[in-house]
């Protein structure tokens, strides 16, 4: 145990997903033998990023106004909506440089063993949104996994009678791999998912 | 670390719970076979390059290799899973099926808690969750009676199987009309304590037809007799549990196939 202000850097960092005792330890004392200027960046960065970053109110992906950089753009269309889990996904997707339509992140997924139900994420804001009758399509991105797959059926049950087009991200096989290296499942969805060349 | 060896072992497990660990990894919790309930490693399967990420989705029935000491030391941190082939994949029989996933959901939250210790086997269990996915998957039955199922015979293994055809205080043999959760089931009216509840004898004939996998009388039962059931066995369950379970009120009970 150190004495007073080291001591409390460590146990906040502790507190930080993934940060073990050890590496608390390194990173305080990597901050101590930093330039102060260095320190001083970080601290201001760290008390901006809670005072001015919020949740875009349109979408809920992360803005540093009302609304976030890309539902203000006037370019992108209406028509498409991407429902993502988080905003990381979002930032994901637009380095495709492939999609120039809105985004709804949901905030999660639905995983009743964790006690997250549809009424936690922002289902009920995505069919405010739909509601308009401005969105032809909604392209469910949840993640490939199961509780990505449920929330998405879940999603898809509610929207399609609204007479909105609902379609889901295609998954199989990475571009650049080996075919004999795919799992069973992975190789058995691009076989479902295959296309007329 | 003294006494402590890493050995690879293997045995065949249900994949009750994933959850996210450090960049790209993944805990998962299984209910194995021969080590009981277990909670291991899996390096990199969040990686869209894993070779094995698949195969450890919730509900899945696989064939792993564990790096381990299979005794239950941990000395060298967590487990690893190492190696992972597929027996059957159930969690992809729900992905369309929302109201199914919930109660997979909810068997495999009980099947956690009723084995509240490590490496302590339970082949009962085992044999039992394993059953339930599989019917679950099946689609022969609406999925809560599945559950419900589940949920008695789960009891029924922890040892505390509401009495059904006998009042649960003193012994007496019969159908009795009331039911009383802290007294431990159906109670006869000498016995009944008060605030308990008086359900229709069709549900305590489906809970005795669910305990007892008579599948013909469980498939005949009206929504109502279904309904009441349900609440019943998950206050008995909750009850027992202490803790209740974060799945169980999440289970959605409102389609037309429920109804069937």
């Amino acid at each position: 145990m150190y004495e007073g202000a080291i001591q409390d850097l460590i146990d906040e960092l502790g507190r930080l997903p993934g940060v073990g005792p050890k590496s608390a330890q390194r990173i305080a004392f990597h901050i101590l033998s930093a330039d102060p200027a260095d320190v001083t960046r970080l601290a201001t960065v760290l008390n901006r990023v809670k005072d001015q970053v919020r949740f875009c109110t349109t979408c809920f992906n992360v803005a540093e106004s009302e609304q976030c950089r890309i539902c203000r753009d006037p370019r992108r269309t209406n028509e498409f909506l991407c429902v993502v889990e988080e905003p990381k996904d979002v930032v994901a997707i637009e380095r495709t440089g492939e999609f120039r339509g809105r985004y709804h992140v949901l905030g999660g997924a639905i995983n009743p063993l964790e006690g997250i139900g549809p009424d936690n994420l922002r289902v009920r804001e995505l069919m405010a949104r739909l509601g308009s009758g401005e969105v032809k399509e909604l392209i469910l991105a949840t993640d490939p996994n199961t509780e990505g797959e449920a929330t998405a059926t879940y999603v898809a049950l509610l929207v399609k009678p609204m007479g909105i087009d609902v379609t889901r991200l295609a998954s199989g096989l990475p571009v650049g791999g080996d075919l004999e290296y795919a799992d069973e499942i992975t190789l058995g969805r691009a076989f479902e998912g295959r296309r007329a060349v | 670390m003294p006494g402590y060896r890493r050995q690879l072992y293997r045995d065949d497990a249900v994949v009750l719970r994933v959850q996210k660990l450090g960049e790209s990894d993944r805990i998962i919790t299984l209910l194995s076979r021969r080590h009981g309930r277990l909670r291991a490693v899996a390096r990199g399967v969040r990686r869209t390059t894993s070779r094995f990420g698949a195969r450890l989705e919730p509900f899945g029935h696989v064939d792993l290799q564990i790096a381990g000491d299979p005794n239950g030391n941990i000395g060298g941190g967590l487990h690893t899973v190492s190696q992972v082939e597929a027996i059957q994949l159930y969690g992809k029989r729900f992905l369309d099926d929302y109201p199914r996933y919930t109660a997979a959901c909810a068997i495999a939250e009980t099947a956690e808690r009723l084995s509240p210790i490590e490496r302590e086997p339970s082949q009962r269990l085992f044999l039992l969750t394993l059953g339930a996915l599989r019917a679950l998957a099946a689609r022969e039955h609406a999925g809560t009676l599945v559950l419900d199922a589940y949920l008695l015979r789960g009891m029924g293994i922890a040892g505390w199987a509401p009495a059904l055809a006998e009042c649960a205080v003193c012994g007496t043999r019969g159908l009795h009309k009331a039911f009383s959760v802290p007294a431990g089931g159906a109670v006869c009216p000498d016995c009944r304590p008060p605030g308990s509840a008086h359900p229709a004898p069709a549900t305590l004939d489906l809970m005795i037809a669910l305990s007892a996998g008579d599948w013909t009388v469980a498939d005949a039962a009206e929504p109502g007799a279904r309904r009441e059931c349900s609440g019943l066995v998950a206050a008995h369950l909750q009850w027992h549990l202490e803790r209740g379970l974060r799945s169980l009120p999440l289970v959605d009970r409102t389609t037309g196939e429920e109804q069937k």
